[in-house]
């Protein structure tokens, strides 16, 4: 049996008590096969208790809540995902003009063993390689690199896989200076128009053009307790409310969950976590996402690229609600 | 469309609403008290620091389309609070509200009409319709426009100005940033020109979408041009940013503006670009009919066409 692990990293508030009872019950079950202390009784109760807890927590997960579990550091990561689902992986650096950018990352490999191209976002899980990472933040770079590997994708026929997790493109002096709007605005449009199919994945935080920025696709997954929305619910407390500590609030009016999403038309399809989270059991999370990506990628290299670009097209056009 | 037909008697420009004063105004930048007729003379510049003061879309229209030749198109069209969105106030209250305050339907004015007798399809953004925000209609309209410009082998122009996306909208404000977006890449594979123009401010989703993808990017003096606001960077990076940061001057000096153009220059310099993009000639007179749509292949066609022929 493995010692019981007394300081978990980053306890969500709401998860609280299913998180110490789940340690009591590991505790107990440690002192029955060390110190001979019978508590099978006493472990079948409180396991009881436990299920029950769960089902009335994650019953009332609020879009805050989902918030939370799309941040937390044990959640995967786009080169979790990478190392977990892709073989004969090769990592690409550099825009060609100006840096690398380390929170996109940039690369081929093999899926099911058929190569692609993948870009995504890459967080940081210490302070060390956040900063390295700039907390998955891109600069202008980052932008320029994915458009790099979009094209050279199209040249050689490779199908594009984006993972998304980003709280927005930076806000910095430099990425200002090096065109962050720009940056963005020409992968949309070379996103709209590439021949070859485009599958998206929002496997943590997607906000603003930060987000689509290499969002543009045939088909857009996203994880269950991902959030994807036009600025993060920090930003939009900070405008509407000026008062960043309104975040709570904002999600909930936001329609930032992937619930709220598909019945908007913006995703397609939603991947289920295990209970509570990713965090929760990553590699759960990782099979599950390698099992949509491979069914979903199958199913649009059976269409015709052409049609497959009209497709897309035309679903991007229809996107909006008015009056007329 | 009575309501911005030019008057007999020449513009008439509207009085900026946060200034009650008749005769006086004070400049933004060089905070001057001048003459408002003195400024409404030379297109709302400032005679002593040519600060060029924010105009709305009848204003850009009256200068640079030809006299009674705009026609515009999906003026109908109004938000729709899908979200039913609320921070202190409701979303359906603001559109009603800014509807009233501005006299427009939404954020953009998009139309067809000619410059020096040159055909052109033009969007004009509305500062005044709650800060120029993109949401679905902004979205949906400058899509159409370009649409129809495409199909009917027009020069697209986009005046911008703009705060970004609308937040009230979520993320349906941030898919019209793609939508825009794949609708200028296909005006672009038919070889039209598209000439963005960017007015004080033009920040956020509409400078990551269509104002930062033209052939040709023009900029007003001193307009602020960016993709993060100054004061979300202030706060992010917490420093102080350089003098000039974000302004046209300093967009054009790092590569993202062609040309600067006073406001008294822009139609001649619009008119000169659209003459090298499509020669000197100009085309036969455009279809100015309502009952046109574009199908799903981008082509121009006649609604209503069955009840014509009977």
């Amino acid at each position: 049996m493995e010692p019981v692990e007394k300081t978990p990293v980053a306890m969500l508030e709401f998860e609280h008590p299913i998180v110490e009872l789940e340690r009591k019950i590991q505790d107990m079950r440690h002192f029955t096969s060390t110190e001979n202390i019978e508590f099978k009784e006493e472990i079948k109760r409180l396991e009881k208790k436990l299920e029950k807890l769960k089902e009335e927590i994650y019953s009332q997960i609020t879009p805050w809540n989902r918030v939370q579990i799309a941040r937390h550091p044990k959640r995967p990561y786009t080169l979790d995902y990478i190392n977990g689902i892709i073989t004969d992986w090769v990592e690409l650096h550099g825009d060609r003009a100006f840096a690398d950018d380390a929170a996109m990352v940039a690369g081929m490999g093999k899926l099911n063993g058929k190569s692609v191209a993948i870009v995504g976002q890459q967080k940081g899980r210490d302070v060390k390689e956040n900063i390295k990472r700039n907390f998955g933040m891109p600069n202008p770079e980052g932008y320029r690199k994915a458009l790099r590997i979009f094209k050279m994708a199209e040249k050689f026929g490779l199908p594009v896989i984006c993972f998304i997790d980003t709280i927005g493109a930076f806000p910095g002096i430099g990425a200002e200076e090096r065109g962050q709007a720009e940056a963005i605005a020409r992968n949309l449009r070379e996103m709209a128009v590439l021949q070859v199919p485009i599958l998206i994945v929002i496997v943590g935080e997607g906000a603003s053009g930060g987000a689509l920025g290499i969002g543009v696709g045939d088909r857009v997954l996203m994880c269950e307790n991902s959030w994807y929305c036009v600025i993060s619910p920090e930003g939009c407390a900070a405008i509407l409310w000026s008062d960043r500590a309104k975040a709570a609030q904002c999600a909930e009016v936001m329609h930032l969950t992937a619930a709220d999403l598909i019945k908007l038309g913006v995703v397609d399809d939603i991947i289920p976590e295990p209970q509570g989270g990713a965090h929760r059991d990553p590699k759960a999370m990782i099979d599950t996402v390698k099992e949509y990506i491979v069914r979903e990628m199958q199913a649009l290299l059976k269409v015709p690229i052409k049609e497959l670009v009209d497709r897309r097209i035309e679903k991007y056009y229809a996107m909006g609600s008015v009056v007329e | 469309m009575e309501w911005f037909k030019k008057s007999k008697s020449g513009i008439v420009f509207q009085p900026k609403k946060e200034i009650n004063d008749d005769l006086w105004l004070k400049c933004d930048s060089c905070k001057e008290i001048i003459y408002r007729k003195e400024v409404e003379k030379i297109l709302w510049i400032c005679p002593n620091c040519s600060w060029h003061f924010q105009i709305n879309s009848e204003i850009y229209r009256a200068i640079l389309i030809d006299q009674d030749s705009f026609k515009e198109i999906d003026r109908d069209m109004g938000s729709n609070d899908i979200l039913k969105f609320k921070d202190k106030k409701g979303y359906a209250d603001r559109i009603i509200e800014h509807q009233k305050k501005s006299g427009l339907m939404d954020a953009v004015v998009t139309g067809l009409g000619t410059m020096e007798k040159r055909p052109v399809a033009i969007g004009v953004m509305d500062f005044r319709y709650m800060g120029g925000s993109m949401g679905s209609v902004v979205g949906e309209k400058v899509t159409r426009l370009v649409r129809r410009a495409t199909a009917e082998q027009l020069p697209l122009i986009i005046i911008s100005s703009s705060g970004g996306a609308r937040m009230q909208e979520g993320a349906l404000s941030l898919m019209q940033m793609a939508k825009t977006s794949a609708a200028l890449a296909l005006h672009a594979e038919k070889k039209l020109p598209y000439i963005s123009v960017l007015t004080h401010p033009t920040t956020g989703g509409t400078t990551a979408s269509f104002a930062m993808l033209g052939d040709v990017h023009i900029a007003e003096p001193g307009a602020l041009i960016g993709f993060a606001g100054p004061r979300v960077i202030r706060e992010t990076i917490r420093q102080e940013l350089p003098k000039g940061f974000q302004r046209a001057e300093f967009v054009l000096e790092h590569g993202f503006i062609d040309v600067i153009c006073d406001r008294r220059n822009l139609k001649n310099l619009l008119v000169t670009l659209l003459n090298h993009f499509m020669g000197s000639k100009i085309p036969g007179q455009i279809e100015k009919s309502d009952d046109l749509f574009i199908d799903a292949q981008g082509n121009l066609k006649k609604k209503y066409q069955a009840s014509k022929a009977g």
